[in-house]
């Protein structure tokens, strides 16, 4: 199987659907079911080959695998893919989300459906290919070209405000990013290469770190998003189509996550040492304030998205703490995070389907004409908020751990951040969900349809699964964390002994 | 002094052809009348694709004609294929058009020979007299052709502005060009390189200063930029398309060629004057650009903040520098084309409509010119996979190794500004609701369009060769 360029395979199926269905003509009923199909049946193939990553992965090396190179811009420049415990998650979360997406939009997009899917298709394999690339050029390349199918979808299948929503989402991100291409340049003409695994082992002088970790910080900060650049994210949630807001929750904003974990740590550890403490700030800042926000909305999926923000703040605050379990806590958060809060979206969708409209006030009770909805609204609920027993526990846990490590008063805010997301969390519950039924739009609501329970139960399986046994997910990545503990951060911050820790 | 030695003007067989051919059209031209416009254009078109090949089969090695004055390198090949081929296409484009306008003047394709001859004699230019002669050649060519609908005001108009400033570039230029030959006491390139080092006098620095502006007129960068809109504007469309194309190719490669060849010892003189011109290009072109109504204006600005991403290139001055500008000349030339291909294919039943608003739901109703548009859009935005970010990933490239940090980071800044004009046309393609309906894209525009479209969707896939030619062309100045 190993010089099968089964990665390759797994970026660019997605691409052969798309072709697919620009090969079928007519506007007619069958001709846009079998657009649909031809979707579903690509990206399920897509997940079925991206297992084969699962079963033929080398648990116990933290080298990258399934490794494929060949030359490409000229020079040292080169098409060079390959995976390891850090990248593999995503890419495997990305697979697995996408033909619950397309299964989500399979009613929900009336209009222009053959471009829909294509879009997504093309969205799919530029969000493998960030994830594949050992290449920083083929990297910012995958990276910046997610962004026109985005713009594409949110412009045209999005709500009322998509247009001020797509544009906001395109120049924020590429404003930032344009400035990481430069430190990529920067980097290029000192090391001499783009290749990541190259560049993981070279010493860039201190000074010099310093400024490519704030170039890359601008980039991957507003993709995250962190605060004070989040701003982009509530816009485009609300106005995305549920799919897109699906894959925006759960794909594109672990993209911010992953560079840091990526670029930021292996290849600027003293700089990531340097500017921890901002880090640590605006993570606090993001996860108390955004939650003060989301208590203030009027809207379910921004609620969900400030919500988002206040996640991704755990994200960041446990991978600049610098240690083992803040860096296992943000995997896990991040992972986990990527089918609760897409499952949260998608929870959003049924009812926006039904009702056409997204605001807090126009439901209430709908327990009595949904229970099975409401049961499945409930685990998302409660994973969100963190409780034990649901994969957002483990996650948030063992960041707050890491942090205590690092810092107790940024862990002390942060915990209050927990309390809060309670506070939201459950408020929109109770008023979405709970109380008698007085809204007489609501009188005829209908449950879950089988097609939304086979979208939903995948991710109930797994947040209850990963919540109880997160073993699956750490053991894959264990080696590269590791090896990126061991030869990044142990030599910038001096590690601590484990037996000093317990004898306090 | 034995006969006349004819293989020694070998080098200069591209434009012997188009000069030589060009006399036979006015000739047939005179004859037949108006009605021999078919076939003039015909034999035109066959004239600039026969100088193509003789370009392709030039000599490999660099010589030089005429005492000196005429260069062949490697530079010059690349470059004078990119003029011929972008010529060619312009001049193809055009027929439709003259058919539609019911206007048939067979000088419009002899002239657009002409012009390419004297961009070919700028390209291979090494003194500044065949420089300023090649130059003319071009200009006065262009000056004719921008007022060719002389019976259309705006025609007219455009014609008369763009000669009445291209005069006074000229004249800029020229009063430069007496200057330096004053103080470095020749005009060869070679010679003014070896006299001119160091500390140069003032008055060498004036003279310097005045053949860039004059220069920077011809690209039409900041701040001599003034007239392009307007010609732009009120030039027939496929003439537009011309000038975006091909003259841009043949200005940028003096520009390029007299910096590195003229003044490689004070490069540290000019770069002030390339980085200032590059930075206000950049950014007026950004800015101005999104207010704009009419696409042909709008393709202007384009063409502007285009220009200073270009010089970003030349400031570096390196062999990697111009290596990036040639890049970026090429994909430019394809995206340009591509996209003038798309506003001459935006014709209603009563003509040419070239109003941004009027490509409003083209999404809907012709797919392919709305996806081509588009991407057209979001490459000269500099958004990858498409050629246009790899164009502008070469000069940035170049631009961090001559360590112009500020120069690169204003750059990626107003790229970003950029962006927001080029979204919008993509936004009235795909989210607006269309209005009306073109007209069949006649096969010469299909082709242009698709041909175009391929190329800058699928560039990024084999980037390697036009990269590797770029580069050999830029070290034959070095």
């Amino acid at each position: 199987m190993s010089d099968w360029p089964i990665l390759s395979l797994v970026t660019f199926l997605p691409l052969a659907g798309a072709f697919f269905i620009l090969l079928i003509r007519g506007e007619d009923e069958a001709s846009l079911r079998n657009a649909r199909h031809i979707a579903l049946w690509t990206t399920v193939l897509t997940f079925l080959v991206s297992l084969i990553l699962v079963v033929d992965f080398d648990y116990a090396t933290s080298n990258f695998q399934f490794v494929e190179k060949h030359p490409w811009l000229g020079g040292t420049i080169a098409y060079h893919l390959g995976v390891d415990g850090i990248s593999m998650p995503f890419v495997i979360l990305t697979t697995f989300l996408m033909p619950i997406c397309i299964l989500a939009s399979w009613v929900s997009v009336e209009k222009r459906v053959k471009e829909y899917m294509i879009a997504f298709l093309a969205l799919e394999t530029l969000m493998v290919g960030v994830f594949c690339s050992l290449d920083l050029v083929l990297f910012y390349l995958f990276f910046e070209a997610g962004l026109i199918p985005m713009f594409l979808i949110i412009g045209i299948w999005g709500g009322a405000r998509r247009i001020y929503a797509s544009f906001k989402f395109f120049l924020y991100t590429l404003l930032g990013s344009v400035l990481m291409l430069l430190a990529i340049m920067a980097m290029y003409w000192q090391a001499g290469t783009t290749d990541i695994p190259t560049l993981m082992a070279y010493d860039f002088p201190l000074e010099m770190q310093k400024w490519l970790w704030l170039a890359f910080f601008a980039s991957l900060a507003v993709k995250m998003p962190m605060w004070p650049v989040h701003t982009w994210l509530p816009d485009a949630h609300v106005e995305a189509p549920t799919a897109a807001s699906v894959i925006l929750a759960a794909v594109l904003l672990k993209m911010g996550g992953y560079g840091f974990i990526r670029f930021s740590l292996p290849m600027f550890p003293d700089a990531s040492e340097f500017f921890a403490p901002l880090v640590f700030t605006l993570s606090v800042i993001a996860i108390v304030y955004t939650s003060l926000v989301a208590l203030m909305q009027e809207d379910i999926k921004k609620l969900i998205a400030y919500s988002s923000v206040a996640h991704m703040g755990f994200v960041t605050m446990g991978i600049f703490s610098l240690n083992r379990q803040g860096i296992d806590g943000a995997m896990f958060q991040m992972i986990s995070h990527g089918f609760v809060s897409g499952a949260l979206f998608l929870c959003v969708g049924v009812v926006y389907d039904r009702m056409h409209t997204r605001e807090i006030a126009a439901y209430g009770g709908i327990v009595n004409r949904m229970p099975a909805y409401a049961a499945v609204f409930m685990v998302f609920t409660m994973a969100n908020v963190g409780l034990p027993g649901t994969s957002g526990f483990v996650g948030e846990f063992l960041t707050l751990a890491g942090a205590f490590q690092a810092n107790t008063w940024v862990a002390f805010i942060a915990t209050s951040g927990v309390i809060l997301s309670a506070c939201y969390a459950l408020w929109l519950y109770r008023k979405v969900v709970m109380g008698e039924l007085v809204k007489p739009s609501l009188k005829y609501l209908t449950d879950l349809t089988p097609r939304e329970i086979a979208i939903l139960a995948p991710l109930v399986i797994l947040t209850i699964l990963f919540g109880v046994w997160p073993d699956p997910i750490f053991n894959i990545m264990s080696a590269s964390v590791d090896n990126l503990i061991s030869t990044s951060i142990s030599t910038a911050s001096p590690a601590i002994d484990p037996a000093a820790i317990a004898a306090r | 002094m034995t006969g006349f030695d004819f293989a020694a003007l070998s080098p200069a067989l591209p434009e012997i052809i188009l000069a030589g051919g060009a006399l036979l059209l006015v000739l047939i031209g005179a004859i037949r009348g108006d009605k021999s416009e078919p076939m003039i254009n015909g034999l035109a078109s066959a004239l600039l694709l026969g100088a193509g090949v003789a370009v392709v089969a030039g000599p490999s090695q660099t010589v030089t004609a005429f005492n000196g004055s005429f260069i062949w390198d490697g530079f010059a090949q690349f470059l004078k294929l990119l003029t011929l081929g972008g010529a060619l296409i312009a001049l193809v484009m055009s027929f439709d058009y003259w058919k539609h306008e019911k206007v048939r003047r067979f000088e419009y394709s002899i002239l657009v020979v002409l012009a390419t001859t004297g961009m070919m004699l700028m390209i291979s230019a090494n003194d500044l007299i065949a420089l300023y002669l090649g130059l003319e050649l071009q200009s006065l060519a262009l000056y004719v052709i921008a007022a060719i609908h002389r019976d259309n005001l705006r025609s007219t108009e455009a014609g008369l502005k763009y000669f009445v400033l291209g005069a006074l570039s000229s004249g800029m230029l020229l009063y430069g060009a007496s200057l330096v030959y004053g103080y470095s006491g020749t005009v060869a390139f070679q010679g003014i390189a070896q006299s001119v080092t160091g500390d140069p006098a003032i008055g060498l620095i004036f003279g310097l200063v005045f053949v860039f502006a004059g220069l920077s007129f011809k690209v039409s960068a900041v701040p001599f930029h003034m007239w392009t809109p307007d010609v732009y504007e009120g030039a027939p469309t496929p003439v537009t398309a011309f000038f975006a194309s091909a003259p841009k190719v043949a200005a940028m490669a003096i520009f390029v060629r007299i910096a590195i060849e003229a003044f490689p010892e004070i490069s540290h003189q000019w770069r002030q004057i390339v980085v200032f011109i590059s930075i206000a290009s950049m950014f007026l072109g950004a800015f101005a650009a999104i207010g704009q109504k009419n696409i042909k204006r709008l393709m202007a600005y384009s063409s502007i903040g285009n220009v200073g991403y270009m010089l970003v290139g030349l400031a570096a001055g390196t062999p990697e520098g111009v290596q990036s500008v040639l890049i970026y000349l090429a994909i430019y030339v394809v995206m340009t084309l591509g996209t003038f291909a798309i506003i001459l294919g935006m014709r209603h039943k009563n003509g040419l409509v070239e109003n941004v608003d009027d490509l409003a739901g083209l999404s809907r109703t012709s797919p392919f010119m709305a996806f081509v548009m588009s991407m057209m859009m979001f490459s000269l935005a500099g958004i990858p996979p498409l050629a246009g970010f790899f164009a502008k990933f070469y000069v940035f490239l170049a631009a961090i190794e001559a360590e112009l940090y500020l120069l690169a980071v204003l750059g990626v800044l107003a790229s970003v500004v950029g962006a927001f004009y080029y979204l919008r046309i993509v936004k009235i393609i795909y989210f607006d609701e269309p209005k009306t309906t073109f007209e069949r894209l006649p096969f010469e525009l299909t082709a242009v369009i698709a041909v175009s479209g391929l190329l800058i969707v699928f560039y990024g896939l084999l980037p390697a060769p036009v990269a590797n030619a770029a580069g050999a062309a830029a070290r034959s100045l070095f």
